[in-house]
């Protein structure tokens, strides 16, 4: 029993019976079809992490960020530049560089991207960690204060999309939201 | 003629005691039974406590009753991870170490009174967490990430819980060492001490990982060192938080092959497959410290592939293994007890009315089909992006921890109670059914925490509606109804945990003492005497179809899971 010390004294030299082994080889070979297939994703794959990352101070995160959101804010019919729940909303340049700042309790501001287009998003957080989760696309990354993550992202459907922070960040992490909206 | 002088070395074998348990033949040690005895008791503690504030946990998180406050939530939550994950685990794992050595091996505990100490410490250590937590400044979950800061209080606690539990693993080594010297039994350990040991190794790796990140931190927290990077503090946290859940896999897996060796006399279909397969686990299970960090900016994929893999998922293999060994095993003695008909006799047959075995095969078939298949998807490097830190998470490790190791502890503790406290079970038929009520709705839980974490919601989350959000998002309806079922399941696996502790309470206090003559087991290990009628395993007659066909099963829904999320994963935004 496996409560007593095995009955045979020389267990190892015991033969490994046909049905054990044939599922040792299964689980063997199934094991290394997953371990590559995660190499092969990076090769046929549109959905990889990058490991583009940078060490930076969370202070001048913070002023990139600001000087981003001066630079490209975008302007409604009227000329005045837009803004939704008191947040600007920023155009940047198809192909260039977008920045979000995580920060107690947002995400800061408001990018509104082109559907098909690529965009260099930069992520960080001004103080604690964060969670970027966005939604209903479901793409979960984890934003450190410190570390600047550099994703190259392309938006493949249009509309408005909440970002939902889920790493615990004090009392008031359920508030903590942001945006991006897609356009055609 | 020559004499060795043994005057500088006393002999403890003479002055310690020994009973011979009726029912299973053990030589059990005074000292040895009291600390198994202290630190169960101790691990029903804390579940009890933890066990209600996930209670709480689940009714907050469901969206038509939001329990708690915000702030009280946020508490309550970081006490029940600390309370169940770390305190009732680890006191039923040092029980099941001393049990695993001293009791399985007839031998006496190495000093008993360090092995006191490391009670102590841990006692302490557990007291002054819920301390730390319960004044309400150290509100940082049970991951504790800077750069939020919990009070000193919160990490000296856990350094003297760890510096305990690594004490209490040493009397486990030295106890090994002392069966040895003392030849306490003949030839290899048994399968059961070996996946112990497996567990022992395991946890100094752990508690090593957990004392090289809590120290400094718990520095950090007096204001000695200015700064934790944030990156290192979860490489080598999670070298603890993850690695310690392999602790409970090694123990829980010790534990399937010792409940089925107790009640259905099962024997290894083979020793040098099932010791490989732990053997597997020492090699590998370290690097578990990766699922933590797939969606993390600063570590490469390559390293991320490696680890998060367990290097090329060998200790996945180990895993897979026991999935055939343990069921196989079972099948293997039931068909010698006579129960051949048919692919399934054996197990409709098995003795589902002993909680012992119910809660065996219920955490057996949940462990893998819920949390083992779910984990190697989360832990997938890209696939992870899919769920990291949503309440998917949760819902996998709810299925490993509660519906596997926990349930595997609780069905353990069916037989404690009898052979080492010698009382019998008080009300077998609130204990009979107590895993099935435990079991389902542990399970339950699992899978709609998983479902709502497919449709995006966060864990560790108060409010899915975000009312008081900066900008609005409203959740799909199905993402309330999980939650909402998710809290139903929940109250079920609550009401499954008291009548475990009523049981067991009532037992302990009050139930038919066993130590007197002619008493009997309500629940009756399995009789020795049929034991070696026939060897087999190792000359080619074995016959498992029953366990072929669920194993088949498992590995279908497995291949079938996998792929599933890589066609959703191919569905996102283009990311690279």
């Amino acid at each position: 029993m496996a409560i007593t010390p095995p009955s045979n004294r020389l267990w190892w030299k015991e033969p490994i019976h046909g049905i054990e082994l044939a599922w040792i080889v299964i689980a063997f070979l199934w094991g290394l079809f997953m371990f590559f297939f995660m190499i092969a994703w990076h090769f046929i794959g549109q959905q990889n992490l990058s490991n583009e990352t940078y060490k930076i101070r969370p202070e001048l995160y913070v002023e990139r960020v600001e000087a981003f959101a001066t630079e490209f804010q975008a302007t409604g019919d009227d000329g005045a530049p837009l803004e939704e729940d008191g947040v600007p909303v920023v155009r940047p340049p198809a192909g260039g560089d977008a920045y979000i700042l995580a920060r107690l309790w947002e995400f800061w501001p408001i990018l509104e991207l082109k559907k098909g287009e690529s965009y260099r998003l930069h992520l960080s957080s001004a103080d604690w960690q964060h969670g970027f989760s966005l939604q209903p696309t479901n793409i979960n990354i984890s934003v450190h204060p410190g570390y600047e993550h550099i994703i190259n992202l392309t938006p493949t459907q249009s509309g408005v999309f909440g970002i939902v922070c889920n790493e615990f960040c004090g009392i008031g992490h359920h508030t903590m939201t942001g945006r991006i909206r897609v356009v055609d | 003629m020559t004499t060795i002088d043994t005057g500088a070395v006393p002999a403890p074998a003479d002055t310690a005691s020994y009973r011979i348990c009726r029912f299973s033949g053990l030589r059990i040690e005074a000292n040895a039974e009291l600390l198994i005895k202290v630190n169960a008791v101790a691990a029903v503690i804390f579940l009890a406590v933890g066990g209600l504030m996930g209670l709480l946990v689940a009714l907050t998180r469901w969206p038509a009753v939001q329990l708690l406050p915000a702030e009280w939530f946020y508490l309550v939550l970081t006490g029940h991870g600390a309370n169940v994950l770390l305190f009732w685990i680890i006191f039923f794992e040092i029980a099941v170490l001393y049990f695993a050595s001293a009791v399985i091996l007839g031998s006496r505990l190495a000093a008993p009174k360090v092995a006191w100490l490391a009670f102590i410490l841990m006692v302490v250590g557990a007291v002054m967490a819920n301390y730390a937590v319960l004044r309400g400044d150290s509100t940082v979950m049970f991951t504790s990430y800077p750069p939020m800061q919990a009070s000193q209080w919160f990490y000296l606690s856990l350094i003297i819980f760890a510096v305990g539990a690594l004490i209490a693993t040493f009397i486990f080594f030295g106890t090994l060492v002392v069966a040895k010297n003392e030849q306490t039994y003949d030839g290899s350990v048994p399968l059961v001490t070996f996946g112990a040991i497996t567990a022992g190794i395991i946890a100094v790796f752990t508690l090593a990982s957990g004392a090289i990140i809590l120290i400094p931190t718990w520095f950090w927290s007096l204001g000695l060192i200015t700064n934790i990077d944030t990156l290192m503090y979860k490489v080598v946290w999670w070298g603890m938080g993850h690695s310690s859940q392999q602790i409970n896999v090694s123990a829980h897996v010790s534990i399937w092959y010792a409940i089925g060796a107790m009640v259905v006399g099962a024997k290894p279909l083979s020793e040098k497959v099932s010791r490989t397969a732990f053997f597997m686990y020492i090699l590998f299970l370290q690097l578990a410290s990766a699922h933590h960090i797939l969606a993390e900016p600063g570590m490469s994929s390559s390293w991320k592939i490696v680890n998060t893999s367990y290097m090329m998922y060998l200790a996945v293999m180990g895993s897979m293994i026991h999935g055939l060994t343990v069921p196989g095993a079972i099948e293997a003695a039931q068909r010698r007890n006579g129960f051949t008909r048919g692919a399934f006799e054996w197990l409709t047959k098995a003795p589902w009315g002993n909680p012992a075995f119910a809660g065996m095969f219920l955490s057996l078939v949940m462990f893998g089909f819920i949390g083992g298949i779910s984990g190697v998807v989360l832990g997938t490097e890209q696939l992870n992006v899919l769920m990291h830190n949503t309440i998917y998470v949760p819902g996998h490790f709810h299925g490993t921890v509660v519906a596997g190791t926990t349930l595997a502890f609780m069905a353990m503790t069916y037989l404690v109670v009898p052979l080492i406290f010698q009382r019998d079970i008080i009300w077998p038929g609130l204990a009979k059914w107590q895993p099935f009520v435990f079991g389902i709705g542990a399970g339950g839980i699992s899978l709609f925490m998983m479902g709502a974490g497919t449709l995006g919601v966060a864990r560790r989350h108060w409010d899915i509606s975000l009312t008081d959000a900066a900008h609005a998002y409203e959740f799909p309806a199905a993402a309330y109804l999980m939650m909402g079922l998710n809290g139903i399941f929940a109250i079920m696996a609550a009401t499954g945990g008291v009548m475990f502790i009523l049981v067991v309470v009532a037992s302990i206090l009050a139930g038919p003492r066993l130590d007197v003559a002619g008493a009997k087991l309500r629940f009756p290990l399995h009789d020795r005497s049929r034991e070696s009628v026939t060897e087999y395993g190792s000359h080619g007659t074995l016959k498992l179809p029953g366990t072929l066909i669920l194993v088949g099963i498992f590995f279908a829904c497995f291949v079938l899971y996998y792929f599933v999320n890589w066609k959703y994963l191919s569905e996102l935004w283009q990311f690279y």
